[in-house]
């Protein structure tokens, strides 16, 4: 196997670096243009798990017009199996808060939000001291810029960009529809860019190693490096960051425990490899590389083979019909309905043909459910049904 | 002034009446009264200027904001995943014993609330718990009880 599909571990988003204020003035003291420049030419993608091109993301917003405009921090990070966001949170804030005001300064917003999920709450304390003091500064080099924390109360949906909005207007956290995109009508129907807690953090290391520094880690189209975060079935449970593009079969041998059966990549939302795919899988966001691709958010949870696939994929489904905001017939009737599916067809109440049925019912609500949500239940579903179909049957 | 109608007023005047900051009043009524009872979603309502059903309508959205009358200290237990696979029934089971009480419950005491919750973002130390804010991770039956021994006295020497 060529090298670069390799795993290799990188060090920049917890490396402790106390020049925040350095970088700050240095990225302030360059044109909008410029800044906006490096980042699309270090081609870093959204790390919450959509992939969008951030330097896209903010060239867009910083060219809608409007006398107000806003920078979101999306912190609601609700994706069973990751817990990425709280360790950047808790351990270098000023990564994240520094981002936050280059934004500012490059879209040309003077206020800043961190939506924070309320099972963080405990972080609020310590995150509101450093926001303090980063307003300080701001204050002492003449930028203009406030930051402000917004508490979740336990949605998942509210981590789906314009849920978020919704909830933060004081509304049910039901996602609108697209177009308009937050880049022209976000918070409060004004241009927004919200960017995931990791994505910020990067824009930090690229502003102060430069674009290419950052480039040069991963794979073409995947660039950089990403925290993962490892749990289920592993002696190493933890948060790595790891550059991008490695195959599947070096984490599991990096991170398995010598018996892993299948991971899921991604979350619930995501998709899960068995065994046999572990070598044609890479972690990426897209184009082909060794097999298929994977995009994720950072979640890599190892079932090992004493894990039953059908508790596994129970467990998905009802988290899904809790989480599911029911705006949306396809994913609010369809998430009941995939588990009600299942739950049937192992009590041999439905014929084992029954899941050719829910297999057309989860490609259906990819096709028409409104949001990411509904969209997604098909990736875990199908891709455990098609692998573990015995375990579903019996 | 009802306390309940004085808490919802001091909210409002210190985060404003708009409806954008209707959350963070919500939040701080459940921050006091661990619930939203029926009196406090119209008093809101009607310090906002909004109609009750859109504050209800919020209000039960969102899974942290009860309305229903809960205990002094809410467990909730996370039940995805990865905490299911690494024993959160047992920790649910050493709960249930210890307090007399199945998920959904409350104490007759008012002390404690059991309830279970999706992903709390811990799954490197599961099984987890959250205690009104607290966390607790990498739970054992052994620990959970201890956890809640130290609430229990906690209370007692409150009182």
């Amino acid at each position: 196997m060529a090298n670069t599909y390799q795993l290799k571990r990188a060090d920049f988003i917890f490396r402790n670096e106390n020049d925040w204020e350095e970088v700050l003035q240095k990225a302030i003291s360059r044109t909008p243009k410029e800044l906006i420049n490096e980042l699309i030419s270090s081609e870093l993608k959204g790390r919450g798990g959509a992939g969008f091109p951030t330097g896209l993301k903010w060239k867009l917003t910083a060219e809608s017009e409007s006398d107000v405009k806003y920078v979101i921090c999306n912190a609601d990070e609700g994706e069973p199996g990751t817990f990425k966001d709280r360790e950047i949170l808790s351990k270098v804030p000023f990564k994240v808060l520094t981002a936050m005001a280059v934004c500012g300064y490059v879209i040309g917003a003077k206020e800043g939000y961190i939506y924070l999920r309320g099972e963080y709450f405990f972080l609020k304390p310590e995150l509101k001291k450093a926001i303090d003091e980063f307003e300080y500064y701001c204050k002492e080099v003449k930028l203009d810029f406030k930051i402000r924390i917004f508490m979740g109360s336990g949605a998942y949906i509210c981590g789906e960009e314009t849920a978020l909005f919704e909830s933060m207007e004081g509304k049910r956290g039901e996602p609108r529809n697209k177009p308009p995109f937050p880049t022209q009508c976000g918070y409060m129907g004004k241009p927004t860019v919200i960017n995931n807690v990791e994505t910020l953090a990067h824009t930090y290391t690229i502003f102060k190693y430069g674009a290419k520094r950052f480039y040069d880690l991963g794979v073409q189209y995947s660039r950089g490096s990403k925290l993962f975060s490892v749990s289920g079935d592993t002696p190493k449970p933890g948060i790595y960051e790891l550059e991008l593009g490695m195959s599947l079969a070096d984490f599991v041998e990096e991170f398995g425990d010598g018996d892993t059966k299948a991971v899921q990549v991604g979350g619930a939302s995501g998709f899960l490899v068995p065994r046999k795919r572990f070598q044609e899988t890479a972690i990426g966001f897209q184009g082909r590389l060794t097999g298929i691709s994977l995009p994720t958010g950072g979640s890599m949870m190892l079932f090992n083979s004493s894990r039953s696939m059908f508790n596994v994929l129970d467990n998905y489904l009802e988290f899904f019909r809790e989480e599911s905001c029911g705006q949306c017939t396809p994913c609010r009737v369809g998430c009941q309905q995939l588990l009600n599916g299942i739950k049937a067809v192992k009590r041999g109440e439905k014929n084992a043909r029954y899941l050719d049925k829910l297999l057309r019912l989860a490609e259906t609500m990819q096709i028409t459910a409104k949001c990411g949500l509904g969209q997604s239940v098909a990736n875990s579903f199908s891709s455990i049904v098609e692998n573990f179909r015995e375990e579903m049957i019996y | 002034m009802n306390p309940v109608s004085e808490l919802i007023k001091n909210l409002a005047d210190q985060y404003g009446r708009s409806r954008e900051n209707l959350l963070p009043i919500l939040q701080g009524v459940v921050e006091q009264e661990k619930y939203l009872s029926e009196y406090s979603m119209v008093e809101i309502a009607r310090e906002l200027d909004l109609p009750a059903s859109e504050v209800f309508g919020t209000a039960t959205f969102y899974s942290f904001l009860e309305h229903k009358k809960m205990g002094k200290y809410i467990i909730r237990v996370c039940k995805t995943i990865t905490c299911s696979m690494k024993g959160k029934n047992q920790i649910l089971l050493a709960i249930e014993d210890m307090l007399k009480i199945t998920v959904g419950e409350t104490t007759p005491d008012g002390t404690f609330s059991l309830l279970q919750t999706n992903c709390l973002g811990w799954c490197h130390k599961a099984p987890a718990m959250l205690v009104n804010n607290d966390v607790y991770t990498e739970l054992t039956p052994e620990k959970v009880r201890e956890i809640l021994s130290l609430y229990i006295n906690q209370k007692q020497k409150g009182e």
